[in-house]
């Protein structure tokens, strides 16, 4: 008899819906179908099925083909190889779970390693302009419920996060909001025609690039002052209907995305983003949050605060403590400088999305990938080692884009003999410290920290 | 988990327990597997504690060590770690940070300081499960974690339709599914008005939509916490925080508790816990005015029995407020224009950050310094009197020491106060000066380890030296018969015990960790039959999507507490 599993998380975009319902097969082998979720989400959990999945960690050889190892020989070469270099570098974490979050941060110690995930090349600006100015922020119930109006800035939630406008940000009725769409007012700020800015009751559609200006000119009106009638290409009138509509606001709600993150002016416009957060504050109640892209992407901010204080670009190689400064100690530059010679890529693909420049100082050395599939990262990578997937085969803690911590459960059994992020991690660490005649720093004793093998137990929980 | 096997003794140091009337006997205190015991063999460790004072182990009764908020702090503050950094060597893992430590310094710092148990004082419900990651992953001490409830949704309607008996049930759900303690009350009322961007400064400040006053939810929450017979009390950070002319408010919120009864079978005597009572004695009408009213609170509280307090003691560093009082970090932001973060919690509460720079040589700063010391020398009881700092919000839990050396020694005061570049205006406006009273270490032991192992329902466990009890024992480089002369020697001792038995096993000794300990996670587990109504209530929340996320993934599952010790409620009703 197959089995419906609810309120199933999706590993796929920042949204992190927890309310996918799969049908798995008796055996919990197949995933039969998948309700609720995006043609995305949909798609990432119909790939566990795919029978070519790797289930063996794979090593380069000589004559350059990829040859099938056993585990113990790969988690040998991994410690040895981390061990011997003297500043590897870690980098992904956009699709794995707190648990192997936690788990990497230990070896990245041992072996004294910079540490740095995906907001490096993604909501990095956004960390700095927090530093800097802070982050009045709320959980997205709270937007739910309360906002009646939603900007969204630099962003395209209809394409990047599919279901973030039905289940946050525009359709949703929530406690006070039970209009729906019909109490919202939308303001999209985009220099594109996008599904979300046509979704929109005013859309902003202002020059490339001048996003810091608009922003400047945004506070300028809202603190009565007068601006130039054009600023970043939108007419005065424009701007001040638009300014009086989020002051005029019961709950204003500001999404950023890369759109404006990652345009010129990146922090300093995030800093001016926020400003103007922290100024609506003054008149009525405005929060405002990064549309992180991954399921999991604030996973690495959160855990590896807590553990290094810092939330990416962790410099561990001076092994007495942690340093960082990105720019310095930020992947696409250490790499574009050459200055790692290892490379470990971890539930994410370098390859892929990393300046070529970048991805072949990196080639120059020993090149790990830690991935359930083969991606571009593990096809040039010297050795590639098949984990579980967090959320579909392997259930463990996500954070959301407002860092809601999510219990994500597993729906089908992983692939015999895989394993997970965490256990592979522990694995390496345990045979870093034998090879260095250490003693391994367990907190939450070992034999405690497995996770509930029997997946409907965890569902009744 | 491995049990903690084995023998040691503590021989020939100054015993000082509170809880057994002992006041610097020469005793020795022997441990076997992990538990305080009358006797052991010869085999037994011995630790040397001639010359040096022994105290159970320290009990925090509130601090902000784990959770979504401390975090946002470790987030946004990376220069709290630029050169106030500790070194890592074997066998310690990095250290990072300064007011809001990491994890691993948070249980290393505490165990040098020869503390065993600590309670993070406000746990947003829905952000349960990160609370818990963040205390599995701190080393060595036990810690417990209290909901916030004072601004709940489901709370506040019960309430307002006078249903304590759901109120109550609604508890038991939500401590089961969080893990938590407690119950915490932070600006009640005035968080939830915060989420509209108003406030509720007094009592009678009717809360937004809900209906219903600080007044009524503190008086609530009070009759539920006594119908559930929860370990602990009410636990209130209370309404007008930090402001000019606040100590009406705060006598008010404290004679709520006047003829109030505790039921409970874990020997706490109090009804409400005032948290941090520093930040709400406060007299003036405006920051020119504002002064001291240390006397007139702890007149009130000395006569009140069944109430309990904690300090909040500024120690005068930059440091990090954090609080779930969302409105006040707004406020206080406006301030100090530092960077400004908050997050408002769906259905439950909201928290804000924001750095602050507690300077002696800025007049209020100085005042709230002599105001949190005031509290504790004007106190006729110590058990009901305990040592904070609202870590990290006055200063952070490493500077414990130097309150007490402050409080120990008069001279050390005096020569804060004297080197302040305003000190007559701090004179003017406390009463510090006048203040002759230094206090003994038996007092101190009380008002660190008995008093709030006492408060929180826990004396049957910490807090004591009584066979019987968890193996939680400090060892201080202090002659009891000699104390120094050098108030620093005070400080200094305390910071870095000489030696720290967590559990049965020895963790630190002088003042550098040997093991990761063996932690456990505390939490409270009523046992109450099914109120169908709140299951219902519940229910809806989720399954109308007043709540984001889905009704089974919203509990902690198990192995996010890998080292549970529960406490069982009987609820009789």
């Amino acid at each position: 008899m197959p089995k419906l599993i609810t309120q199933v998380g999706c590993p796929y975009c920042g949204s992190s819906c927890d309310d996918i319902e799969v049908i798995v097969s008796d055996d919990n082998k197949k995933i039969l179908e998948v309700h609720n979720a995006c043609i995305i989400g949909t798609n990432l959990f119909m790939h566990a099925n795919d029978p070519t999945r790797p289930k063996l960690p794979r090593m380069r050889q000589a004559d350059g083909s990829m040859k099938e190892i056993a585990y113990p020989e790969a988690i040998d070469f991994m410690a040895k190889t981390m061990l011997a270099a003297k500043k590897p570098l870690i980098y992904g974490f956009g699709s794995t779970n707190c648990e192997g979050m936690a788990a990497v941060a230990r070896i990245a110690e041992k072996s004294g390693a910079v540490l740095d995930n995906c907001a490096t090349i993604c909501h990095g600006p956004s960390f700095l302009a927090m530093f800097d100015n802070g982050y009045p922020s709320c959980t997205l119930g709270e937007a739910k419920n309360r906002a009646d109006v939603v900007v969204f800035w630099g962003c395209n939630p209809m394409h990047a996060h599919p279901r973030h406008t039905s289940r946050y940000s525009i359709f949703p009725r929530g406690y006070f909001t039970s209009k729906g769409q019909m109490q919202r007012t939308i303001l999209s700020v985009d220099p594109r025609q996008t599904d979300t800015a046509k979704l929109a009751d005013i859309h902003l559609m202002l020059d490339q690039g001048h996003d810091y200006e608009l922003f400047d000119a945004f506070r300028t009106v809202l603190k009565g002052y007068d601006i130039p009638d054009v600023v970043a290409g939108i007419k005065k009138e424009t701007i001040v209907k638009a300014v009086d509509i989020m002051k005029k606001a019961r709950f204003c709600m500001i999404f950023f995305g890369m759109g404006c993150t990652h345009t010129d002016g990146r922090n300093h416009n995030i800093d001016a983003a926020i400003s103007l957060t922290r100024d609506l504050n003054n008149y009525t109640k405005c929060s405002i949050m990064a549309m992180r892209g991954h399921y999991n992407i604030a996973g690495p901010g959160q855990v590896w605060s807590w553990i290094f204080g810092f939330p990416y670009c962790i410099d561990l190689s001076k092994g007495t403590h942690a340093h960082m400064n990105p720019g310095e100690t930020s992947s696409v530059d250490l790499a574009m400088r050459d200055e790692v010679d290892c490379f470990v890529n971890i539930g994410a693909d370098a390859g892929a999305h990393f300046p070529i420049q970048a991805v072949q100082h990196l080639k120059k050395h020993p090149f790990i990938t830690v991935d359930p599939n083969f991606n571009m990262a593990s096809e040039i990578a010297d050795l590639h080692i098949p984990v579980r997937i967090a959320g579909v085969d392997e259930p463990g803690v996500v954070y959301r884009m407002d860092n809601v911590p999510i219990q994500f459960k597993a729906v089908i059994d992983g692939l015999p003999g895989v394993p997970s992020d965490e256990e592979l991690f522990d694995m390496v660490y345990e045979r870093m410290c034998e090879l260095t005649n250490t003693q391994p720093v367990w907190i939450a004793a070992k034999e405690d920290r497995k996770h509930p093998a029997n997946i409907s137990a965890v569902n009744e929980a | 988990m491995s049990e903690i096997k084995g023998e040691i003794l503590i021989k020939g140091g100054f015993v000082i327990d509170p809880a057994q009337n002992i006041d610097g006997d020469i005793a020795d205190i022997a441990i076997k597997d992990g538990k305080i015991v009358e006797r052991v063999s010869n085999a037994a460790k011995v630790i040397d504690a001639k010359g040096k004072v022994v105290m159970a182990g320290g009990v925090d009764v509130h601090s902000h060590v784990a959770g979504p908020k401390v975090n946002v702090g470790r987030l946004i503050r990376p220069e709290d770690k630029l050169f106030k950094s500790g070194v890592a060597h074997a066998p310690t893992r990095m250290e990072m940070g300064f007011s809001v430590p990491s994890v691993l310094k948070t249980g290393y710092d505490y165990a040098r300081m020869g503390y065993g148990f600590v309670m993070e004082a406000a746990m947003p419900p829905i952000h349960a499960p990160h609370v818990h990651e963040e205390i599995h992953d701190t080393p060595i001490i036990d810690e417990a974690a209290l909901p916030v409830f004072g601004n709940n949704w489901f709370v506040m309607e019960y309430i307002q339709k006078g249903e304590i008996e759901n109120t109550a049930a609604y508890i038991a759900w939500l401590l089961r599914a969080t893990k938590g303690y407690g119950i915490k009350i932070v600006n009640p009322g005035g968080t939830a008005a915060w989420a509209w961007g108003m406030n509720c400064l007094d009592l009678e400040d009717k809360v937004p939509y809900f209906d219903v006053t600080p007044h009524q939810i503190l008086t609530g929450l009070m009759q539920a916490n006594e119908y559930l017979g929860l370990p602990h009390s009410i636990h209130v950070h209370q309404n007008d925080l930090g402001n000019p002319g606040n100590y009406p408010v705060t006598l008010a919120s404290l004679k709520l508790a006047e003829g109030v009864k505790t039921k409970n079978k874990f020997g706490r005597e109090q009804v409400m816990h005032s948290t941090h009572l520093q930040f709400h004695s406060y007299g003036g009408d405006s920051w020119a005015t504002f002064c001291s009213k240390a006397k007139e609170v702890m007149d009130y509280v000395n006569k009140q029995k069944n109430i309990t307090i904690d300090l909040g003691c500024v120690t005068l560093d930059e440091t990090t407020t954090m609080t779930a009082d969302g409105p006040f970090e707004h406020h206080l932001h406006a301030l100090n224009h530092l960077k400004w973060a908050n997050v408002d919690v769906e259905m439950e509460t909201a928290a804000g950050v924001v750095p602050y720079i507690y300077s002696k040589d800025v007049v209020p700063n100085a005042i709230q310094w002599a105001t949190g010391l005031e509290l504790a020398l004007y106190s006729k009881d110590p058990m009901r009197t305990f040592i904070t700092t609202d870590h990290p919000n006055a200063g952070p839990f490493t500077r414990y020491p130097r309150v007490i050396k402050w409080l120990m020694n008069k001279k050390s005061r005096e020569a804060v106060l004297a080197s302040m570049k305003k000190s007559d205006k701090v004179i003017d406006a406390t009463t510090i000066h006048t203040i002759d009273r230094e206090l003994n270490l038996y007092e101190i032991a009380a008002m660190t380890r008995t008093g709030p192992a006492k408060c929180l329902g826990l004396s049957s466990y910490y807090g004591s030296l009584k066979p019987g009890m968890i193996a939680d024992v400090a060892v201080y480089d202090l002659n009891y018969k000699d104390m120094p002369s050098d108030p620093e020697k005070i400080e200094s001792a305390f910071l870095r015990a000489a030696a720290f038995v967590k559990s049965g096993e020895i963790v630190v000794r002088d003042g550098e960790v040997l093991s990761h300990g063996h932690k456990k996670t505390v939490w409270v587990n009523p046992k109450m039959k099914e109120n169908p109504q709140v299951k219902r209530d519940v229910t809806e929340s989720f399954t109308k999507g007043y709540y984001t996320v889905g009704l089974t993934n919203y509990p902690v599952r198990e192995y996010l507490a890998p080292h549970p010790f529960v406490i069982d409620v009987d609820v009789e009703a």
